[in-house]
């Protein structure tokens, strides 16, 4: 069994028309599949719904990293008709992302979520639960049209699993059998992701060879990944 | 009216309401301050919804790291004792009460703690980030914000305006101009700035304060 990949270009080719794929990307360029997200632009699939913790970063150049590559590319080009985020918009108003100019005009589509219930949303999908309650958002619009029900004097709504036809995952390190470690905040979303998705595709820094990432240091056990591109 | 008090003063002030050895995660805004400013020999856990636990001091230019990041997306130092998750593990802290203090900014404060901070209408869209399960599931709930918005409107409300982020889940209020405390009861003023009396404060709040009778002047 070997899951390497040689392209960017191959590990994509397959996805359609109208795919869900989730990615990570949380507040900086750590942690977004960088070249997968190039791989896609450039297979062009369109309608796209893509479930992530933001819907595109703005410039970080202030800070001394420019973010290249972020969902803005996918959104600029036209190939998303649907986003799940927490944080979708940029953070001032003055400076919106290529999100927030599509859906000013109606042309995407958004569904909220609370950071949390997202998370919980994904891991939930990974792991077959298909619904839980969350004391989260009960008392908000974000609970609008949902189930809400009491436990223990508490209200808590009803939230759906979410899960994805593909998940592009940014790892640090994988063995050739798909198990995979994450560098400091970047494992937020990505690990859960992993989980979630029918193909889920890892671009990493390192291939190693079957034993390279100590058992103990495995954060994602290959059953969960299909393909790895190394960088 | 009297001068108000700076960020970096609310910031000081909040920071004296962090207990020793809590866990605490602070938002965007004045609440990033509150690190800078606690009371010396004092420790606390800082949480951030990046996925990590136990973080020290921003990074300095030429310090980044892309993989050291907390939620404002700000670089971090590595710092002994820092502690990785991914993200459901980072909220299942949240919602699990292990957060014991959640500092954070609003757009308005209702008099019976409803906190509103993700969205203005006017941009027709916002972020929740982990607003919501900060305000449901962390043990107490310390606003830190200006007293008024830009146009000067109030932002302690009788009820807000505004789409929430979670019912009655403030405990307490720093402001520019005053220190409030929220019961069940509604809205006691406790402290107010330097120059400050409770009726000047009460002017520029829409909801009823109620002066403590050990009403004190804020201290930093």
């Amino acid at each position: 069994m070997n899951k390497v990949v040689s392209s960017f270009a191959e590990a994509v080719a397959d996805v359609p028309d109208g795919a869900v794929i989730m990615m990570d990307g949380f507040g900086g360029p750590g942690g977004m599949p960088q070249h997968l997200i190039l791989a896609l632009r450039d297979n062009g699939a369109k309608g796209l719904t893509i479930i992530s913790n933001t819907a595109g970063l703005p410039d970080f150049g202030s800070l001394g990293v420019a973010v290249a590559v972020t969902h803005n590319v996918l959104m600029e080009n036209g190939q998303v008709r649907k986003v799940i985020a927490s944080f979708p918009v940029s953070a001032s108003p003055a400076r919106p992302n290529a999100f927030e100019l599509l859906y000013r005009e109606g042309k995407i589509e958004l569904e909220l979520s609370p950071q949390g219930t997202l998370a919980e949303r994904i891991r939930a999908g990974g792991a077959g639960i298909p619904a839980f309650y969350t004391p989260t958002g009960a008392g908000t619009p974000v609970a609008q049209g949902k189930e809400v029900r009491t436990f223990n004097g508490r209200a808590c709504v009803l939230e759906h699993a979410l899960l994805a036809d593909f998940a592009f995952i940014r790892a640090h390190q994988a063995d050739t059998l798909g198990n995979l470690s994450y560098r400091g905040t970047s494992r937020n979303f990505n690990a859960l992701m992993a989980t979630a998705a029918r193909i889920t595709i890892a671009e990493v820094d390192e291939v190693m060879e079957p034993g390279g990432i100590g058992p103990e240091a495995i954060m994602t056990p290959g059953i969960y990944v299909k393909r790895i591109v190394k960088r | 009216m009297p001068e108000r008090l700076d960020r970096e003063l609310i910031a000081m002030r909040v920071a004296q309401e962090l207990p020793e050895g809590a866990y605490v995660n602070l938002g965007i805004g004045i609440p990033t301050l509150v690190s800078q400013f606690l009371p010396p020999g004092r420790t606390v856990v800082y949480h951030s919804e990046s996925g990590v636990l136990g973080y020290g001091p921003l990074a300095g230019q030429g310090q980044e790291d892309i993989d050291l990041i907390n939620a404002g997306g700000q670089f971090l130092l590595p710092t002994p004792g820092m502690a990785f998750f991914n993200s459901a593990e980072g909220f299942a802290m949240v919602r699990g009460g292990h957060i014991d203090v959640a500092v954070m900014g609003a757009f308005q404060v209702s008099e019976k703690g409803d906190l509103a901070n993700w969205m203005l209408p006017a941009r027709g869209v916002g972020n929740i980030g982990g607003a919501m399960d900060l305000a449901a599931g962390a043990r107490r709930v310390i606003v830190a914000m200006e007293h008024t918005d830009p146009q000067g409107k109030p932002k302690i409300v009788r009820r807000c305006a505004y789409p929430i982020t979670g019912p009655g889940c403030v405990s307490l209020i720093v402001t520019d101009v005053a220190v409030i405390e929220v019961s069940p009861a509604g809205l006691t003023l406790l402290e107010v700035a330097p120059g400050w009396s409770p009726r000047e404060v009460q002017e520029i709040t829409e909801a009823h304060l109620s002066v403590a009778r050990d009403l004190r002047e804020m201290g930093f």
